[in-house]
């Protein structure tokens, strides 16, 4: 018997991965957990334990502004559950008919949003809503209804939801190519028997189609989680770091910003910026895990 | 092989040719007035570079809002220029306490400065200076001439005679009355509430006695700005809720709006931008006669990062930011930011000739919020902007923003509590 020959191989092919992620994922990860355990007296960094959290849950100063990032982020988040995935579940829907004509001109016009950069995003959305220069007051009052506009961004009751929309419009691209891949995967076979029993058009797509797609779903959902709870670009890019109009859309990673590096005559402080970084981390941790261990595992798969 | 051993010492010898050639020293700036690039490659740096030989300098700004942030990681980092420009009080003190910027009190250029130039890159109890003030600036409003004899109307002196002014261009129709919105949140704050604020609470006066303890933001004083900016909201033109500050300039210098709130570092644009003549008014005081008081900030410094490689050259540059010839250009290149030396500096441009005037006829003092009072959390300047455009809006009552404020400030203030 020959004792099996170790496989280096493996090794040296894992190592690039591994080693380039450590470096530039989980060490700055630990890190910055590491880091919300410590604070600074007299530029010197003193160890006080959890004392950092206990300000940021405990002290009205902060609570409030978390309570309020935290809430808003899960507006965001119900946003894109509501509009982005629906919407793009159904464009996917409309897509995969297979007499529809120019479904690839289509299918690449919603997805390139997708690939633009926040930046350009935010300023040039900012201008289509905007009061003085936009065309958004003109487009609406071509069609009478200039009652109905409003400087939504500076509005404390419609920005966050206006930024919203902004991101589904930018991102609905992704639910789109997931599901109608998901969906060209379905083979002919099923819908062919399903046609046999009597099942056609939209029922066959509740029926059928939905329940086999449910997995791809759930994925979406989760990077849609993930995604939003990670938010901070396009905020950032079209309110500033002070998330106007008064905090109304402070997310957690505005937050987490405006505390870490400072902001205007607000000194940085990276010790309160990573705690607030590690309970971001401890709520997207929380929410993938209510994912994998609750949804995921009862999600029925079918092999074909 | 011989001949290559002679090439390959030809090329190292031509190398270090090369080194000795480029013995100059670079000088880097970090600074956030990308607004100025060709001003400084143009005019100061060549200026410079003429009077000292060897010396290079390279000017490499940020945006401003990213500039604090910017600034902190690359000197953490070890990355940053040699030379510094400083915003006022905390952001530069804190880099002083940390090392980050050298003490430059020994500076020879330094006697060119009054103390109070000086108080904004001092220690708390002045002993070391780590800046050379290069500027202020004043505020103030800066109004359409064309707009204003169209209307028959006069710049005001007195606050009735402000909002009956702007009423009346209201009423025509034809101008927006005042280029403002609260977007950005910051203008609210420093062209609204510390624009005409210093006229309720009298300078200096009422700025330290917030200092001290003596004075809280629920006085009269400190809540009655907001009460004046509460009547601003209907005079700012539709949707300016979301209007940004560039949305607001550009308003103005288009001949759109009659009158802008302004800080006297809009001038050099301006005066590219618009094609109408342009006035300026001082903060109306509350009553006809009442004495006046400005707002004359100390904006920005030029310090010297403490672990710099070529300190010598670094402060060559600096006294030379200390003498006359640098005060002429600055001032003269960009209209608006006033020298803080004891230089006498003459001024070509009219409108900044006007603002710059006003020191004269007034009390100046700096914005209320930016000394020692923004130190703590929550921070008393970004709770300002927040409450300047909720007085705007409407959203809340003067008197519960004062109220609030206070608390703020009392959670971590001593001479509050």
């Amino acid at each position: 018997m020959q004792k099996p020959r170790f496989k280096w191989h493996i090794l040296v092919f894992l190592a690039p991965a591994v080693l380039v992620y450590t470096a530039i994922m989980i060490f700055p990860l630990f890190n910055t957990l590491r880091l919300a355990l410590f604070t600074e007296v007299e530029h010197t960094r003193v160890f006080v334990g959890l004392e950092n959290f206990r300000t940021l849950f405990g002290d009205p100063n902060w609570s409030e502004q978390f309570w309020n990032a935290l809430g808003n982020n899960f507006w965001f988040f119900f946003v894109h559950m509501l509009v982005q995935n629906p919407i793009g579940v159904a464009l996917a829907a409309i897509l995969s008919h297979p007499r529809l004509r120019f479904a690839a001109l289509y299918r690449s016009a919603i997805f390139v949003p997708t690939i633009l950069s926040f930046v350009i995003i935010g300023f040039a959305w900012k201008l289509i809503l905007s009061p003085i220069w936009g065309i958004a007051p003109d487009l609406l009052q071509a069609i009478g209804l200039k009652s109905l506009y409003a400087p939504w961004l500076g509005k404390e009751e419609y920005a966050l939801t206006t930024l919203a929309l902004i991101s589904v419009w930018q991102f609905v691209g992704i639910p789109l190519m997931l599901i109608y891949a998901a969906l060209l995967s379905i083979p002919e076979e099923v819908l062919e028997a399903g046609e046999v029993d009597g099942i056609t058009g939209a029922a066959a797509f509740w029926k059928i189609k939905l329940p086999l797609i449910l997995p791809s779903i759930g994925i979406i959902s989760i990077l849609t989680f993930v995604g939003n709870f990670n938010a901070f670009d396009l905020i950032y890019a079209a309110q500033g770091a002070l998330a106007g109009p008064d905090f109304s859309t402070d997310i957690l990673g505005t937050f987490m910003y405006r505390t870490f590096f400072g902001f205007q005559l607000q000194l940085g402080d990276p010790h309160m910026g990573s705690a607030i970084a590690t309970a971001m981390f401890g709520i997207i941790l929380i929410g993938v895990c209510i994912y994998l261990f609750g949804i995921q595992t009862r999600l029925r798969r079918y092999q074909f | 092989m011989k001949n290559r051993k002679i090439l390959a010492a030809a090329l190292l010898g031509s190398t270090m040719l090369a080194g000795a050639a480029a013995a100059e020293v670079t000088l880097t700036i970090e600074s956030w007035r990308n607004d100025d690039l060709t001003l400084w490659q143009d005019k100061i740096i060549p200026a410079f570079e003429a009077a000292n030989p060897g010396i290079k300098v390279k000017f490499t700004p940020s945006a401003p809002a990213e500039y604090n942030a910017v600034l902190n990681s690359k000197l953490d980092a070890g990355s940053a220029g040699d030379l510094i420009t400083c915003r006022p009080f905390d952001a530069s003190l804190a880099l002083y306490e940390a090392g980050h910027l050298a003490d430059l009190s020994d500076l020879e250029g330094m006697s060119n400065f009054s103390d109070v130039a000086k108080s904004a890159w001092q220690n708390d109890d002045a002993s070391a200076t780590f800046c050379v003030p290069m500027a202020s600036v004043i505020h103030g409003f800066i109004y359409n001439k064309d707009a204003f004899a169209e209307l028959g109307i006069e710049a005001a002196e007195a606050a009735a005679e402000f909002f009956a002014a702007v009423e009346k261009i209201n009423e025509d129709g034809s101008y927006i009355p005042m280029a403002m919105g609260t977007n950005d949140q910051w203008e609210a704050a420093t062209m609204g509430y510390n624009n005409i604020g210093p006229n309720y609470w009298k300078g200096e006066e009422g700025r330290l006695a917030l200092i001290t303890g003596d004075q809280k933001l629920t006085d009269e004083p400190w809540v009655a700005p907001y009460r004046t900016l509460a009547k601003w909201g209907e005079y700012l033109g539709d949707g300016y809720e979301a209007q940004t500050y560039p949305d607001s300039q550009n308003l103005f210098t288009l001949g759109r709006a009659a009158i802008y709130p302004a800080g006297s570092w809009e001038i050099t644009g301006f005066n590219a931008q618009a094609d109408f003549e342009m006035g300026a008014f001082k903060p109306p005081v509350q009553n006809a006669g009442d004495t006046c008081y400005i707002s004359d900030h100390t904006d920005i410094a030029i310090g010297m990062n403490a672990k710099s490689p070529n300190a010598e050259a670094a402060k060559t540059f600096l006294n030379w930011v200390g003498s006359s010839e640098f005060a002429s250009i600055y001032a003269n290149a960009l209209p608006g930011f006033f020298s803080l030396s004891n230089h006498e500096v003459a001024m070509e441009d009219p409108l900044a000739q006007e603002f710059v005037s006003w020191r004269g006829e007034c009390e100046s003092t700096i914005r209320s919020t930016y000394q020692i009072l923004s130190r703590g959390t929550p921070n008393l300047e970004n709770d300002t902007w927040g409450a300047s455009v909720a007085a705007i809006k409407g959203t809340k009552s003067p008197e519960q923003l004062g109220a609030e404020l206070q608390t703020g400030l009392a959670s971590w203030y001593a001479p509050q509590q």
